[in-house]
């Protein structure tokens, strides 16, 4: 038999929260590992913003002196073969790798939202001709599809984030779509529009934002996603060109020719992308469990 | 069924079209870059040489002869090596097919089992790591865990089992696939361990499972005769999705242990603007994407008798 204590159950469930300050430890205290990914989300966003001023050096310049140094006082991550400084260049890297993420998550998102809603609401040809389009463009592995729109596009910043933009519109479009089609149903939307509401104000005003929890789970797990294309188009030269820091261009420069001298041009950039994608999963995590209890265990 | 073998069929054709247009739609062709790398720019012997490759010919034109050849089992031949891309290809499908082989097993044989143990043990310690275990896994790029393996090896054993002819006997071939498989398996046995771990604590929660305790069955047929059955079924859909994905990660491995199987061979093709080599290959991996999700619906279906295909 299971004692139940009613004031833990109370607590658990937040039913004490009265202050903002006592909201954010209630978090803090049932997602622990949300706070973490939080926080290295937001040193990354940081340092994105405030590249000039944390970098102490210059990541474009060349110091021939300096070719493959270790890590040093000065050069705190090591110096890559021309010089430049590794810490430099991933500050500066964290600024591309973020533009190019949330660019595209966002371009990406706007698209799939537009889709999915005018899929879902007006049904139709529309929904059936939109529903193909999406099976062909699922047919290709994310990265496979990204590769080959970025080598069409020509490599530059722009092209990548759509190149990346691109391949996640069908899983925003699915999840709003689905959405859609059950909210046009509910009471609310048809009170909505037995009230005189417009088709188009009824979708904005009352069907969009009871799609937004589901659509921020998966943005933000998509944010990660974006990150590891990125970075894989870059490492295969498909990517962000010279002369912006890309993180996974990096990785390609060093990693053949001086992974045996230099480690460090190998280890450091791979972290960067691995911690700032395992903030952004531990917060898109915590945020499905949050916005979509169904799926809370 | 048969409605949605001719879904399958369109998605198909649809693809063709896309991949088609978006090759075109590459800045330079293989003449162009041949050109670029001479220094020197003829025109005259520029359109004589797209004149042979079809180049010139309008884009539904080019579009109909790939289709009509694709029909007669005729692929067409490489613009680079020239030899028929039926060739080129055929050798280089069975090293990425035994790679992506080896990769899901070793995925399943570690992702199953923990993401059980991560949901019968829910909240420990032991949960919790390999929570922290499985999410860093999908967060890692793989060619990233693909350069430390190899350094790690590299300074441990002084060298790595490295591809330079086709190996010769089982033994061989499995000490050279093992470490790319391992790097790009990582993350799809990070993504089965967690699909196992939900779907196992969904099903955990479940009136059958209560009915099951109650009557006094112990915990372990509980969790792994009536349970498990049950959770493995999305298990398979997330299996059989990731055995088709894989050449994404693939794509990446290959290119860092430098195996010459196609998901390398794709990128060679796209830098080289070699159109032949690009659209069948693309259009073989979408056949497998819709083949295997055409038959996770079916195996879905027969696993569990509660899902029925109306037509």
């Amino acid at each position: 038999m299971v004692d139940i204590d009613h004031n833990a159950e109370l607590a658990r469930a937040g039913a004490n929260i009265d202050s903002r300050w006592s909201a954010i430890l209630h978090f803090a205290r049932h997602y622990p590992l949300a706070l973490f990914g939080i926080a290295i989300v937001i040193v990354f966003v940081l340092a994105a913003i405030f590249a000039e001023f944390i970098a102490t050096h210059d990541p474009i310049s060349t110091h021939a002196a300096l070719s493959l140094s270790p890590p040093t006082a000065n050069n705190i991550l090591g110096s890559d073969m021309m010089g430049r400084d590794m810490f430099a260049r991933i500050v500066y890297g964290a600024r591309i790798s973020l533009i190019v993420a949330v660019s595209s998550t966002l371009l990406g998102g706007i698209i799939g939202v537009f889709i999915g809603l005018m899929s879902g609401y007006l049904l139709g040809w529309f929904d059936l001709l939109m529903q193909r389009v999406i099976d062909i463009m699922q047919a290709l592995p994310l990265l496979v599809l990204a590769l080959v729109m970025a080598a069409s596009l020509g490599p530059s910043l722009e092209n990548t984030i759509l190149a990346i933009s691109i391949p996640l519109v069908p899983r925003v479009a699915r999840v709003v779509r689905s959405s859609t089609l059950s909210l046009r149903e509910m009471p609310f939307v048809e009170a909505a529009r037995a009230a005189g509401m417009s088709e188009l104000r009824v979708a904005i005003r009352h069907v969009l934002p009871n799609t937004l929890a589901p659509l921020i789970v998966l943005a933000t797990a998509q944010l990660g996603s974006a990150i590891l294309v990125e970075a894989s188009l870059s490492f295969l030269g498909l990517g962000v060109p010279e002369p912006h820091p890309s993180w996974g261009r990096m990785l390609s420069e060093n990693a053949a020719e001086y992974a045996r001298v230099a480690p460090w041009l190998v280890i450091f950039p791979g972290l960067a992308i691995s911690l700032v994608v395992f903030g952004t999963n531990l917060l898109g995590d915590a945020l499905r469990d949050i916005l979509d209890p169904r799926q809370r265990h | 069924m048969v409605k949605r073998f001719f879904l399958m069929l369109l998605t198909l054709i649809g693809m063709s079209i896309i991949i088609f247009v978006l090759l075109r739609l590459m800045p330079g062709n293989i003449v162009d870059i041949m050109f670029d790398s001479a220094g020197f720019v003829d025109p005259a012997e520029k359109a004589i040489i797209e004149k042979e490759l079809g180049l010139d010919q309008p884009i539904a034109v080019q579009y109909g002869q790939w289709i009509w050849g694709l029909m007669q089992w005729d692929l067409g031949f490489s613009y680079v090596s020239e030899m028929p891309a039926v060739d080129e290809l055929g050798p280089r499908i069975p090293i990425t097919a035994k790679l992506a082989a080896l990769a899901l097993f070793f995925s399943v044989l570690f992702g199953v089992p923990l993401g059980v143990i991560s949901a019968v043990k829910q909240d420990t310690w032991l949960d919790y790591g390999l929570r922290v275990i499985s999410l860093s896994g999908l967060s890692m790029p793989s060619f990233w865990l693909a350069l430390l393996i190899l350094m790690f090896c590299v300074a441990q054993f002084g060298s790595i089992p490295i591809y330079l002819d086709p190996p010769e006997n089982l033994w061989d071939e499995l000490l050279l696939y093992s470490l790319p498989a391992a790097a790009v398996g990582f993350r799809s046995s990070a993504l089965i361990m967690r699909l196992t771990r939900s779907s196992m604590l969904e099903v955990l929660r479940q009136d059958y499972i209560r009915t099951a305790r109650s009557k006094g069955a112990s915990e372990n047929t509980v969790n792994y005769s009536h349970a498990l059955k049950n959770a493995f079924l999305p298990v398979t859909t997330i299996i059989g999705i990731e055995a088709a994905f894989l050449i994404g990660g693939l794509i990446i491995t290959e290119t860092v242990f430098n195996i010459p199987g196609v998901a390398h061979f794709l990128v060679e093709a796209i830098l080289m603007r070699d159109y032949p080599i690009v659209q069948n290959l693309v259009m073989l991996v979408a056949l497998i994407v819709v083949t295997v999700n055409f038959l996770v619906d079916l195996t879905y279906g027969a696993l569990d008798p509660r899902i029925k295909y109306a037509d």
